[in-house]
């Protein structure tokens, strides 16, 4: 199979997308590669900084036949445009009582971990998530990237498509052809029986360097990665966490009504999966401050792979002690 | 060019509907028969009538907070606006969106909405697709005078001037903000002014005379249609009644000598005059339409309270799209 990095697929995933519908067309201040050459500048749109009128043009025109692809470029920009996001696009379909179908892609950079500082270095998709309204892909790998975001452009409602910044260089394989991954769908990126870590975008790299790394002290680890944060494959996260018994939730968003709160609360509020509990549920996130640039102080902020570590020691020390 | 005899009643029977509409949603809402909150349109009839009179059901428009007016001159039926208000089933948006989240996609409403300057960007989408769909449709964005104020009114007019798109911008300047007066609002009592630094055409309007709202609107449509980019009109009008009520109206807060003098630019008022005056329009017709609307009124309520609540299984119903 051909590697790739995580930018191409996702650029891979557009294009194709694009030359499948005559109705995805691109809106962002600026774009990877030249989609103008290919596809024109009537559906590739250069925009002005005008994040608000972009997020509801977006709506606009789906709610009018168009499935745009909205590109903020970087989370932060989102910001500018809360109105349009959180009163407008994910409400719009329920208050109208389901009329109209809003099939747009709001597409954004997120994560610290490459000297942004504190604006450019967020992960806020637990404030998206916790609109209800909008679906959420946070893909981990080159593979994951373009199926998933293909999958989200030809869904017909809000999706934001959160891609991770230390992801964009990193190769992978991806299947040739119309590689589709499904929302909603987690996958197991390892398999093991002693601790599951339940990791998000840059993290499952990371949990895989750290399974590898105990494995070689005959500690068995599950490495599971949701994929898509919204609708969110409790299922698959559960049947992990009651095989294992123990699990470590990581991610760099600060833990406070995180995506690793979220996951931690639909695993112990099943009885089965909290009966199958041997440890206390643990996270692994970024600490609670705006993620700082000097590199030590960063570094300092962001999980590491000894944060993640001595978490699954915890939980297998805890568990060795009578309940 | 003259309208004529039926474009004159047309006109008239709409806006009377609008009126009639309001001052019953505000007897059903003090009567605690509907719910929530209500933004009557009563004083502004001429805006909404003299614009979506030169629109077709392809043609798309977004609405306001105060959006009842827009919903029927765009071609709504007023017994499922009745429906929705009274929070049930039949409603547009089966009881899920209330007054302020009215919509019908079918008739090109694309939507009520609770915030001020919200409409703009989804306006701007809305011709967006009509440039990219290229059949010379065109979109209208009613705001207020409050929207020119946030930077979605802006930004919109901005990226709409760079792009050209098929949209009038239509600024009902109703005087007040919420409770706010203009001139605490704005440096300058013209919105229209803001035409010039986007490139744009901006017109004044007398917002209380149909027939002036209907000739310029006209103008700004025909030019959208054209593909030759956005208009900013101004209708100076004024709302008659309260921003707006939960169980009881507000007190008043502005001058009695103010509302009197608008009171007495009543456009619909107007228009009859303007009907009987040229024998468009005799005083026995005018009676046969309000007796219309009254009786169209009882119906839709009658619908409204006939149609069942929504069953709270059906909560979740709607949230995504398959």
């Amino acid at each position: 199979m051909r590697e790739i990095t995580f930018q191409k697929a996702l650029d891979e995933a557009v294009a194709e997308e694009m030359r499948r519908d005559p109705r995805v067309i691109l809106l962002a201040t600026d774009f990877t590669g030249d989609p103008i050459k290919e596809f024109g500048p009537a559906r590739v749109r250069f925009t002005p900084i005008s994040e608000a009128v972009l997020t509801g043009m977006g709506l606009g025109a789906a709610g009018s036949g168009f499935r745009p692809i909205v590109n903020w470029r970087m989370v932060t920009f989102s910001f500018v445009a809360m109105d349009q996001i959180v009163n407008q696009a994910s409400k719009i379909r329920y208050m109208f009582g389901g009329q109209a179908d809003f099939p747009v892609t709001y597409r954004c950079t997120t994560g610290g971990g490459i000297g942004l500082a504190a604006q450019h270095s967020q992960s806020p998709y637990s404030m998206w998530m916790h609109l209800a309204g909008l679906k959420i892909i946070l893909p981990s790998t080159p593979a994951d990237a373009k199926g998933l975001l293909k999958s989200a452009i030809r869904d017909n409602n809000p999706v934001v498509s959160f891609e991770c910044s230390r992801l964009a260089t990193v190769t992978g394989p991806v299947p040739d052809g119309d590689h589709l991954v499904p929302l909603g769908v987690a996958e197991v990126k390892r398999a093991g029986m002693d601790v599951t870590i339940v990791a998000l975008a840059y993290y499952v790299s990371e949990a895989l360097a750290v399974a590898e790394a105990l494995a070689r002290e005959g500690i068995s680890v599950e490495v599971v990665d949701p994929r898509t944060l919204v609708p969110l494959d409790a299922e698959t996260v559960r049947a992990s966490v009651r095989k294992t018994g123990r699990v470590v939730i990581v991610d760099e968003a600060p833990a406070t009504c995180s995506a690793a709160s979220e996951i931690a609360a639909l695993l112990t509020e099943d009885p089965e999966t909290f009966r199958c509990l041997k440890a206390a549920v643990r996270r692994v996130c970024a600490a609670p401050v705006p993620v700082p640039y000097s590199p030590p102080l960063e570094q300092a902020a962001l999980p590491s792979r000894d944060d993640i570590t001595a978490a699954v020691y915890e939980v297998l020390k805890e568990s060795l002690r009578p309940l | 060019m003259a309208l004529d005899k039926p474009q004159v009643t047309q006109m008239l029977r709409t806006m009377i509907l609008i009126r009639e509409f309001d001052e019953l949603a505000i007897q059903l809402r003090a009567a605690g028969k509907i719910y929530g909150t209500v933004h009557p349109y009563v004083g502004q009839e001429a805006v909404a009538v003299g614009v979506c009179s030169n629109l077709t059901v392809s043609d798309r428009v977004t609405s306001t907070h105060r959006g009842h007016g827009h919903c029927i001159a765009k071609g709504a039926d007023i017994r499922r606006m009745m429906a929705e208000l009274f929070g049930r089933v039949d409603g547009y948006c089966k009881g899920k969106g209330g007054s302020m989240h009215i919509a019908d996609f079918a008739v090109g409403m694309l939507g009520a909405n609770g915030i001020v300057g919200g409409g703009l960007p989804i306006a701007c989408g809305a011709a967006l697709a009509a440039q990219l769909e290229g059949k010379g449709d065109a979109t209208v964005c009613f705001f207020g005078d409050g929207a020119a104020a946030e930077g979605e009114f802006h930004e919109a007019l901005n990226i709409a001037s760079v792009w050209k798109l098929p949209i009038v911008f239509v600024c009902e300047n109703n005087q007040y903000a919420a409770n706010n007066a203009v001139a605490v609002q704005h440096p300058g009592v013209d919105i229209a002014a803001h035409a010039g630094a986007y490139h744009m055409p901006g017109v004044i309007i007398d917002g209380n005379d149909v027939l002036n709202v209907h000739a310029a609107t006209g103008d700004a449509v025909a030019r959208a249609r054209r593909g030759d980019g956005p208009s900013l009109l101004e209708c100076k009008t004024y709302r008659w009644h309260f921003h707006a009520m939960r169980n009881t109206p507000p007190a008043e807060t502005r001058s009695s000598d103010e509302i009197l003098s608008w009171k007495a630019r009543d456009p619909i008022a107007r228009l009859e005059q303007h009907g009987l005056e040229r024998d468009v329009l005799s005083a026995a017709e005018i009676g046969a339409i309000r007796e219309r609307v009254t009786s169209d009124l009882d119906e839709a309520v009658a619908f409204a309270e006939r149609s069942p609540f929504p069953d709270p299984k059906d909560l979740l119903v709607d949230m995504f799209a398959d």
